[in-house]
């Protein structure tokens, strides 16, 4: 039987919505699950990792070095700990691509990038040209599969389970050649770009971040989070981490409305899962059309706020 | 100081591509292919540490059979000074050329190894954290800023939550994300004078690389494609019809 060690991952003190999607694929792969916490102090994410139907055990790695998720630092003990399991999994976000490389690397394996689906233990598809190409790859099950899981291919499992906690220490060689200074972090009220289960879009056509505000109105009035095209953000409208695409998140709600965006296929591949998508853009040949399930062909700055008037 | 700046031919990010009808890969003869943009942003970036007197030669790196001279001609008219060409034809995946760079990177003597950070191809986001490891040096992944003060560089990462801030001593290896710059136009004289500039050609036997085992690629599929939807006409049809699926 598979035995499967879960990298979970934390942000701001918490479980990453995240992890529970890679336990979801690790229930797919089938198999005795472990979830792996590293941090000065994960108490309260392993609690709440310890809820996640399927796991069988929480293991806390914690100590000082380990308070910021540096790759460098984390991947020996990684190494380290990966001893004896037939699987170690990360969900596949910058932590999670940041890291896995740098195990799978120490492991001597190739990695499977962006898990979308586990046909077996050794066998998943995988997207490759910003998801145009899905391609099924066979693993070699020795010594290890190191993957990264594409988090918008899975749900996440419920959480009534009641695994065990334990701690666990490492005695690996750290680097000292790399050191965190500082993380600027966009605090934000509004939900979680990468869970929730509405967002609203905008593009470039919205010209300056000013007039994004129209973007913002309509989310909070439909309780949405907020993402933005690749041109908006370069442009300065939006930070960065509202990128959604091939280079930026890859989401899956329930409903996404783009408005002024284009629909390159860039942008296209971080939006496939969405269940509903909903187009505004003033250009009817616009591409992101082929993908709507809704177009409306208006210009945004009259549409967006009619919306909102009208909800 | 040196950099190796990692550059790979790939299909056009401008191009749909086509998964072939017997499932064997995707259509890549008779299709437009340049530099990977992520690598372009990487040379760009050692360019113009060099033109800030920050780097004092740039060699690029290839891994491909001969079209791959292309990429490494347009590499060295985007500045760099030589390039080397690890000729092999065929599937090389990330481990494997993380292994052939790890060993140029010794050979060479570089201080940093510069990478996109991935190749919008495989889509794997591997290989640089991948040279780090094998050679145990930093990683600074996803930059959206560089700078290089003496043996440290100070970087700025794309991070789910924000900025990330990270000092790393060198050698270092750092993938490049989009906003760390706009890779420049190449213009006629630079690429005149790129044809004049240093290819060396070696194999991974020359290296002392292994190529180890890979991940064996059964099938290529195309994704489930979306139904049509359909098009509204007013902003009150569009309410409806959300309103009737109970999406608001
Ligand atoms: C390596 C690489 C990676 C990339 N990764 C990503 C990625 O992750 N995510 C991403 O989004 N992009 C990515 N891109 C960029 C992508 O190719 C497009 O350039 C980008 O998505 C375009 O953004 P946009 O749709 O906002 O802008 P545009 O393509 O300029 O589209 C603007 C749209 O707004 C419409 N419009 C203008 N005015 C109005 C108005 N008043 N009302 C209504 N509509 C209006 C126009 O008709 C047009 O369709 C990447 C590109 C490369 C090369």
């Amino acid at each position: 039987m598979s035995k499967i060690l879960v990298i979970g991952e934390i942000s701001d003190g918490k479980l990453n919505s995240g992890t529970a999607k890679v336990v979801a694929a690790a229930a797919q792969i089938k198999g005795d699950i472990t979830v792996a916490l590293f941090g000065a102090d994960v108490s309260a994410a392993a609690a709440d990792a310890a809820k996640l139907d399927g796991v069988t055990k929480v293991l806390k790695i914690e100590s000082a070095a380990n308070a910021n998720p540096l790759a460098a630092v984390y991947a020996p003990q990684i190494v380290e700990l990966a001893a004896g399991y037939s699987h170690v999994l990360f969900p596949g976000t910058a932590f999670g691509k940041d890291t896995a490389p740098r195990v799978a690397a120490r492991l001597g394996v190739q990695q499977v990038s962006d898990i979308m689906v586990a046909h077996s233990p050794t066998s998943f598809d995988r997207p490759t040209y910003a998801g145009n190409a899905i391609v099924t790859v066979e693993a070699p099950a020795a010594p290890a599969i190191v993957a990264t899981v594409r988090l918008a291919s899975f749900t996440a499992v419920g959480s009534s389970a009641n695994a065990a906690i334990e701690s666990a220490s490492s005695s690996a060689a750290l680097p000292s050649h790399t050191r965190f200074v500082k993380l600027e972090a966009q605090k934000s009220e509004r939900p979680d770009l990468q869970a929730a289960a509405r967002v609203v879009s905008g593009g470039r056509a919205l010209g300056s971040s000013d007039a994004f505000k129209i973007i913002y109105s309509l989310a909070d009035k439909m309780g949405a989070a907020v993402g933005a095209s690749r041109a908006a953000v370069d442009s300065g409208y939006v930070p960065n981490d509202m990128q959604v695409g091939q280079t930026g998140k890859i989401i899956a709600p329930e409903l996404y409305v783009a408005a002024g965006i284009s629909g390159a296929i860039q942008h296209l591949a971080g939006i496939k899962d969405a269940r509903t998508i909903v187009a505004i853009n003033k250009d009817a040949e616009a591409p992101i059309f082929e993908v709507a399930d809704f177009g409306l062909v208006a210009d945004l700055f009259t549409a967006v706020p009619e919306l909102e008037g009208k909800l | 100081m040196k950099a190796l700046v990692s550059v790979k031919r790939v299909v056009d990010y401008n191009v749909r591509v086509q998964v072939k009808s017997d499932g064997s890969g995707v259509i890549t003869e008779g299709v437009k292919h340049s530099m990977n943009p992520f690598d372009e942003i990487a040379m760009e970036e050692a360019v113009r540490l060099k033109e800030k007197g920050k780097l004092t030669e740039i060699v690029a790196i290839t891994i491909g059979g001969a079209k791959n001279e292309e990429t490494l001609r347009s590499a060295l008219a985007f500045g760099a000074d030589r390039a080397i060409h690890i000729k092999e034809e065929g599937d090389v995946q990330p481990l494997t050329a993380a292994r052939a760079f790890a060993a140029a990177l010794k050979k060479e003597g570089a201080q940093v190894f510069f990478a996109g950070k991935q190749a919008i191809d495989d889509d794997a986001n591997q290989t640089g954290q991948m040279v780090a490891a094998l050679l145990d040096i930093a990683q600074a992944t996803f930059a959206s800023k560089v700078e290089l003060d003496g043996g440290k560089a100070v970087v700025t990462r794309e991070v789910d939550a924000g900025l990330e801030t990270l000092e790393v001593d060198l050698p270092a290896v750092i993938t490049t994300d989009l906003r760390l710059n706009e890779p420049r136009y190449l213009k006629l004289p630079d690429i005149m004078k790129a044809k004049k500039k240093p290819i060396e050609t070696v194999t991974f036997a020359d290296l002392g690389v292994e190529k180890g085992a890979a991940l064996t690629i059964s099938k290529t599929s195309a994704p489930p494609k979306r139904s049509k939807g359909i098009m509204v006409k007013t902003v009150d049809e569009l309410v409806s019809a959300l309103k009737s699926k109970g999406l608001v």
